[in-house]
């Protein structure tokens, strides 16, 4: 062992390295180099998602014009109109309906097994929660399909009953484990002290809550609701099963009920049926990488707000 | 075993200074000179320069927050690692700046091993924790990492307590045991130097005192140098002492005169503003 | 006027009614496709090609086509997942770069999946020419679970106490060593529940696969990688969706054996996370 006092002086430069070190040491680059390209290679398939959806999208915009494309009100491909408007209603009138219902319950669901629930109770109902948002996507349109579907069309006497409410139930429940968890985390990171104030001050458990732990937890519960949007509206299978596929837009403010007891047709349903029978090249085509254009910039927008909300309320990642 | 070339105690108490090939000044085994360490645009040391003597153990005393263990780190360049961290002046290393951009980080830390304030074995067995070093330097041979696990438990006194029961998880050892169980893993690599950062500060008086006794036996062999905040401690294991606030080297010197004739009057209070 | 003691009686209770409205459907969800789909599922309906236009016979070539989609997104997904969390955990300074790796991670995490598909079908199946094959669905379910991966693993890296990485670096290891012997072996439970979460996911998508592997009806096995194949979630949607007289037996029994398949994933990842939450003591 190291016993004697050597005096070799240059014995922690590189050219003392044996070649076992100096293998190990080209290791080391190598795997930096790898590590650097894979942390790069996020960015990289981010960007590439926009170029190649862009690259068969902006023909839409000459094809089309941009105008007629965003604002058109009529997409009947077969007849060459491709507006998008009544996709993106459709979308955002299944997502919100859905979002009524899944972020109050999963809110409340969230307090319930953070605050409320006891011990053994609540990691059972986060079993369940797991399982919830382990079902695919498939499986619920299934459902949907084969269950409320008869339902709604029994209980509002429809001629059919893959509607937008169909639509919206079935995206309630899928968006639901995103909004419970997320929520659950923020709630979870609320320090204790601020609720033994409270406490100590002489309020109940649920006063509490609803005045220091909630509060306190506002931001992430925010992020969890934008979040649990961003998977309604970008929800594709379920919503091409059981919504009817109709593009129709609601005849003014007294047709909204007729319509969300009607068939519609959302944009990433539109994508899923469609593209099967297109052309490649075609305007048809074409359109359809536009509406994934659009829902990327969505999903973008909807992702970074999300981010930004959980940031500035300090339980972002870093 | 271990070649030990004896050592006089009065030899190592009092060093005379070499001169080396390159006729360059060698006083001690560390040469640090004018060192300051910054994070950021905050300063972890100021012009610290201390010469730090062969096969003798310094302690380095002073309060917490003072920059004894960041001093450590710029000796194995522990520092690099984090990010913002920067360093001035030179640490010679039997003559040779271990700052020089010709020095393999990775070759000095075998040359200069640590031994942190928590026990820290891998959840691996305890072979396997101390073959991990020589592992890692190209070591293959399974007899020859055998006899470097005997030897480097038996120089940490550890081998009569786990000879039988090498294979089990070292996280099952109790805290003394799994600090001697780093000394060990530190000594496989042979190292000439060993830094201690507090390493009796999570552990009870019984396996503290096995740890100096270690210590003590292991300057014959070794240059220690050890930051503590048990003065006591400082005074019965330790040659020199160094006493450090603020980022600063206020006094060093033997730890006889360090301890009962401070020169400075910041070291004499802090020195016996503890003991009362 | 109600005391303040029955408002919080009122509230808990509403909270936990909510939660029941959360459980009950979950649980009606899966007694419906236990109960209608274990008549439906047999041994040769397992093992058989489908016959008579999928009006007969079983599901064995969309079981197959899954599990060789499963095998090629892991193949894909889990070195460059596990490599971009070891950058993020260990390798990525607080720079910009990072911030905007970090951010394109969680914006991949957001998009649609029928989004995804349309990017495998422009770039694997049209631009590299892979068709629509098997590898170009693995490769778009791969980019697809990515950020599951890496945030799974970048998690269980980030647990690794510091203090093994010091003591591995103050004995001379390079950083690697270091990483490949003491970082990754104590991350390995973390990475591999992340994995194992995300390629279930992976087994239950269908619209990404739609456009880039799926085949409608294709009663033999698949032979290489870039055939096409069959898969059980575009199976069901077809015979759900776009078949209108396909047997319920057919139907069900379709969804059972995917809903099966998926939540036999999510516990094999939630006994490996406590089995190495057991064994881990640090």
């Amino acid at each position: 062992m190291a016993s004697t006092p050597t005096t070799n002086t240059q014995g922690i430069v590189f050219k003392n390295l044996s070649r076992y070190e100096k293998r190990s040491r080209v290791k080391d680059i190598v795997a930096s180099i790898v590590v650097h390209t894979s942390g790069i290679a996020a960015i990289v398939v981010l960007f590439f998602i926009f170029v190649f959806l862009a690259k068969d999208a902006l023909p839409t915009f000459t094809k089309v014009g941009i105008l007629k494309f965003l604002i058109g009100t009529s997409w009947q491909p077969e007849f060459e109109k491709f507006g998008i408007l009544p996709l993106l209603v459709g979308s955002l009138f299944v997502t919100f309906g859905a979002l009524v219902v899944a972020v109050p319950i999963g809110i409340a669901c969230a307090v319930y097994i953070a605050e409320v629930s006891p011990p053994s109770f609540r990691s059972l109902l986060k079993v369940i929660v797991e399982l919830l948002a382990g079902i695919p996507s498939v499986v619920f349109g299934f459902i949907g399909l084969m269950i409320l579907a008869p339902l709604v069309q029994k209980v509002f006497e429809l001629p059919t009953g893959l509607t937008a409410l169909t639509g919206a139930v079935t995206l309630a429940f899928m968006s639901m484990p995103t909004i419970i968890s997320v929520s659950e985390d923020a709630i979870t990171a609320v320090p204790k002290s601020y609720s033994d104030g409270s406490l100590a001050l002489g309020a109940t458990k649920w006063e509490t809550i609803r005045h220091v732990v909630i509060p306190s937890a506002k931001s992430g519960i925010v992020a969890a609701c934008l979040l649990g949007m961003g998977r309604a509206i970008g929800e594709t299978m379920a919503v091409l099963m059981v919504t009817g596929n109709a593009s129709i837009l609601p005849k003014g403010l007294v047709g909204l009920p007729n319509f969300f007891l009607g068939p519609v047709r959302t944009m990433t349903a539109t994508i899923a049926s469609d593209m099967g029978e297109t052309v490649q090249g075609s305007t048809h085509y074409n359109a359809l990488f536009a509406i994934g254009l659009t829902l990327f910039a969505i999903s973008f927008a909807v992702n970074m707000a999300a981010d930004l909300i959980l940031r500035r309320g300090g339980l972002g990642k870093e | 075993m271990l070649v030990s070339v004896p050592v006089s105690i009065s030899e190592a108490q009092s060093p005379q200074p070499r001169w080396n090939a390159a006729s360059e000044c060698v006083c001690g085994k560390v040469e640090v000179e004018d060192l300051s360490l910054f994070y950021g645009t905050f300063q972890a040391l100021r012009n610290v320069s201390i010469s730090i003597p062969e096969c003798a153990v310094l302690a380095l005393i002073g309060p917490s927050g003072c920059g004894k263990s960041s001093f450590l780190r710029c000796i194995n360049r522990l520092n690099d690692l984090i990010p913002g961290a920067r360093t001035t002046g030179r640490v010679l290393l039997d003559g040779k700046n271990v700052y020089d951009p010709d020095v393999d980080a990775f070759l000095l830390r075998k040359r200069v091993g640590m031994v942190f304030q928590q026990p820290n074995p891998f959840p691996k067995s305890i072979f396997e924790n101390v073959a991990y070093g020589p592992r890692i330097h190209g070591v293959k041979n399974k007899s020859e990492l055998a006899d470097i696990v005997e030897r480097s438990l038996r120089r940490a006194a550890l081998w009569d307590e786990v000879k039988d029961d090498v294979y089990k998880p070292a996280l099952a050892l109790s805290g003394g045991q799994q600090q001697r169980l780093c000394i060990a893993r530190a000594l496989a690599v042979e190292p000439e130097i060993l830094l201690m950062d507090e390493p009796c500060s999570a552990l009870d008086p019984i396996s503290t005192g096995r740890i100096e006794e270690l210590i003590c036996s292991l300057k014959e062999d070794y240059t220690i140098v050890i930051v503590t905040h048990n003065m006591q401690q400082a005074s019965r294991i330790s040659d020199y002492t160094g006493f450090f606030l603020m980022g600063e080297l206020i006094e060093f010197g033997e730890s006889a005169q360090i301890f009962t004739r401070p020169k400075d009057k910041r070291t004499e209070d802090y020195v016996t503003g503890r003991f009362g | 006027m109600i005391s303040r003691n029955q408002t919080e009686k009122l509230a808990f209770a509403t909270v936990a009614l909510a939660s029941l409205v959360v459980v009950l459907p979950a649980l009606v969800i899966i007694g419906f496709l236990a109960a209608k789909g274990a008549f439906a599922i047999s041994w040769s309906f397992l093992t058989q090609m489908p016959k008579n236009g999928m009006r007969e016979g079983g599901i064995m070539p969309a079981i197959v086509g899954t599990l060789y989609l499963v095998a090629g997104t892991l193949v894909f997904a889990v070195p460059l997942g596990v490599f971009a969390a070891i950058y993020l955990a260990e390798y990525a300074p607080q720079s910009t770069l990072r911030r905007i790796v970090r951010l394109s991670i969680v914006n991949l995490a957001g998009v649609p999946s029928v989004v995804y598909g349309l990017f495998g079908y422009g770039l694997f199946v049209v631009t590299l020419h892979f068709g629509k094959s098997i590898l170009a669905g693995s490769l778009t379910l791969a980019f697809l679970i990515l950020p599951v991966v890496i945030a799974a693993s970048e998690e269980a890296v980030r647990s690794v106490p510091k203090s093994f990485r010091e003591g591995s670096l103050a004995l001379g290891a390079t950083r690697w060593q270091t990483i490949w012997r003491v970082v990754l072996p104590n991350a390995a439970g973390g990475i591999i529940t992340g994995v194992v979460i995300g390629v279930g996911r992976a087994a239950g998508e269908t619209a990404p696969i739609m456009f880039t592997a799926a085949a409608f009806f294709l009663p033999k096995l698949p032979s290489s990688p870039l055939s096409d194949c069959m898969a059980l979630p575009y199976h069901l949607y077809v015979v759900a969706s776009e078949m209108f007289d396909a047997p319920l037996s057919m139907q069900w029994g379709t969804a059972l054996t995917l809903l099966m398949l998926v939540t036999a994933m999510n516990l094999v990842a939630a006994l490996i996370r406590a089995r190495f939450r057991r064994a881990k003591c640090w």
